[in-house]
């Protein structure tokens, strides 16, 4: 069997056995890159010589010891490019340094292989806004991946690397592992160290793990977590060792299924899954418990509020001065400021650096701003309330299978309410996985579909629990 | 709330984007329609204290102690232009 194809969990035993090398492994994983990377376009770029030279050094006896793990393009790793999947960075940047997740990473003894194709800046839901390429849904290359990590989940999906890392500000990691059939999870704001990934809207941005099984997403998120003095929102909190959440039952334990969740408009196939799941967590001894979470309406306006006024704040920084595309054709400051942005800019980002501005210009921000400040306050509240009946709550992770590329090409505000479903977790801080729960049925073709669990804050613990119960059931 | 046509060229120039003529048009169009959804808040009663973070954020100090950070060459290493170890830009004053 390829080496590519397996798992941390598995690779892990046969390193430790002597059967293999790390070499071995990332010679296996560059072999399916080269292979298959053509057609999928997970990976913007990738460096073999210095990956095969840090595996060489690897040490064994680290947890993680020997294994390559593919990184999205918005984390910074010394020497590497970092392109977040825009001409604003594509031209020559170079990492000066190692994001927190990438020292975890380290001092672990993985080693960063890869740099996975995004939607720009991490906007998006498809990698379609990537100015840098195009990646494709392994399950069937005329659709998307989803995103914004969507080359992190194809990758893995594709057999083109063993677990990689995303980032989730609104379903980043959710989505795309939801739509190509991976396990990917976004911890509890704060548990992860946001130092060195380049901010979108930081008050919801949090690094994840995307794998293949629920057991690789444990092992990979007990070498990820922890405070970073460098992030002052990472949290000074006790991390647990998040493999002990596996193999246990959920005998007793309370589901909840907000009945917001769970409405027309939903393809049928996904409600299908998604409710074959539920009876099956039923049938391990999970109790369903209807709940109301009454703001969902309002979570996609809020977060499109909230998200752009950050994101304008935090890309003021491309100014074509320190790092970034410079124009070329500027006279002046002013002139070189808007021309670099422009220039280097795509459209999407364009968009919500203008709603962004919009919504934080004079007049305007105690009508958007404050009220999204207001409605995220509530969104919160929803589920303490809910959380005090019931230990996770189970939803669609996307309202739709992975649609084919380009149909949401000139609709932005149809694509901004696909992410419906995983939007609250963020603006509520919550941590959430996407796992697989079978197919669905869509021009002939079976699509995977992702069931998301969402836990009380730092409760990771249960909900890799529910996962691998319901993954080897 | 209704919302208010935006003047998509003073956004634009907050924005510090140069827009061409096509783009302010679709921008315009489309951000039009983004808030008119988003306007949909407004018909809500949201009385709750704003929050900026899902969790309480605390301020965080530190010992006032030099520590190591980036070399001048390596705060410099992705400068577009660069010149005696400074980053250099278009000429502000005559």
């Amino acid at each position: 069997m390829s080496l590519a194809n397996s798992t941390i969990a598995k690779l892990r035993q046969r390193l430790l056995a002597k059967e293999i090398s790390p070499r071995d492994i990332v010679t296996d994983v560059a072999q399916a890159i080269d292979s298959q990377n053509a057609s999928i376009g997970a990976y913007l770029s990738w460096d073999l010589e210095k990956a095969l030279k840090e595996a060489d050094q690897a040490d064994i006896a680290q947890p993680l010891g020997g294994i390559p793990i593919g990184i999205k393009d918005n984390m910074n790793v010394i020497g590497e490019p970092c392109t977040c999947g825009s001409r604003m960075l594509a031209e020559n940047y170079t990492a000066p340094y190692d994001a927190g997740a990438i020292v975890k990473l380290r001092s672990a003894g993985a080693v960063p292989f890869g740099r996975l194709n995004m939607d720009e800046f991490a906007m998006g839901s498809s990698t379609e806004n990537s100015a840098l390429g195009v990646t494709r849904n392994p399950w069937d290359l005329e659709r998307i991946p989803g995103g914004s990590s969507g080359g992190s989940a194809a990758a893995v999906a594709g057999n083109l690397a063993i677990a990689t890392l995303g980032s989730d500000t609104g379903g980043s990691i959710r989505q795309p592992a939801a739509l190509c059939g991976c396990v990917g999870l976004k911890p509890t704001y704060g548990r992860i160290s946001r130092y060195g990934l380049v901010a979108f809207a930081s008050s919801l941005d949090q690094i994840g793990p995307i794998t293949k099984t629920v057991e690789d997403s444990a092992i990979l998120l007990n070498h990820l977590c922890g405070k970073d003095a460098r992030d002052s929102t990472s949290l000074d909190v006790a991390v647990p060792d998040f493999t002990l959440a596996l193999g246990q039952d959920i005998k007793g334990l309370r589901i909840g299924l907000p009945k917001e969740y769970f409405i027309s408009g939903i393809h049928a196939g996904v409600s299908a899954a998604v409710n074959a799941a539920i009876q099956k967590l039923e049938a391990l001894g999970a109790i369903p418990v209807e709940i109301s979470l009454p703001h969902t309406d309002v979570g996609v306006s809020t977060y499109y509020i909230i998200a752009p006024a950050e994101a304008s704040a935090n890309l003021a920084r491309f100014d074509g001065v320190r790092y970034g595309h410079r124009s070329t054709a500027a006279t002046d400051l002013m002139e070189h400021y808007m021309m670099s942005r422009e220039e280097g800019f795509g459209p999407e980002v364009k968009r919500r650096i203008l709603l962004g501005t919009y919504v934080l210009s004079s007049g305007y921000y105690d009508a958007y701003y404050l009220k999204a400040q207001r409605a995220r306050t509530l969104i919160r509240q929803d589920f303490e309330q809910a959380f005090e009946k019931v230990d996770v709550i189970v939803s669609p992770t996307s309202p739709t299978p992975a649609h084919k590329l380009g149909a949401l090409k000139d609709n932005p505000l149809a694509a901004y309410l696909e992410d419906i479903f995983t939007i609250p977790a963020n603006l509520a801080g919550l941590p959430a996985i996407s796992l697989p729960c079978g197919t669905a049925l869509e021009d002939g073709k079976q699509l995977p579909v992702g069931l998301q669990i969402i836990g009380k804050p730092l409760d990771e613990m249960t909900l890799l629990r529910v996962a691998d119960a319901f993954e080897k059931a | 709330m209704p919302s208010p046509q935006i003047d998509i060229h003073h956004i634009a120039k907050l924005s510090r984007l140069a827009l061409t003529n096509e783009e302010a048009v679709q921008y315009q169009d489309q951000l039009n329609r983004i808030l008119g959804h988003i306007d949909q808040l407004s018909t809500y009663r949201l009385d709750a204290e704003p929050s900026a973070h899902a969790m309480p954020i605390f301020d965080v100090i530190r010992p006032d102690i030099a520590r190591p950070g980036l070399t001048q060459e390596e705060a410099l290493s992705n400068a577009p232009r660069r010149a005696m170890d400074q980053f250099q830009i278009p000429k502000v004053m005559e």
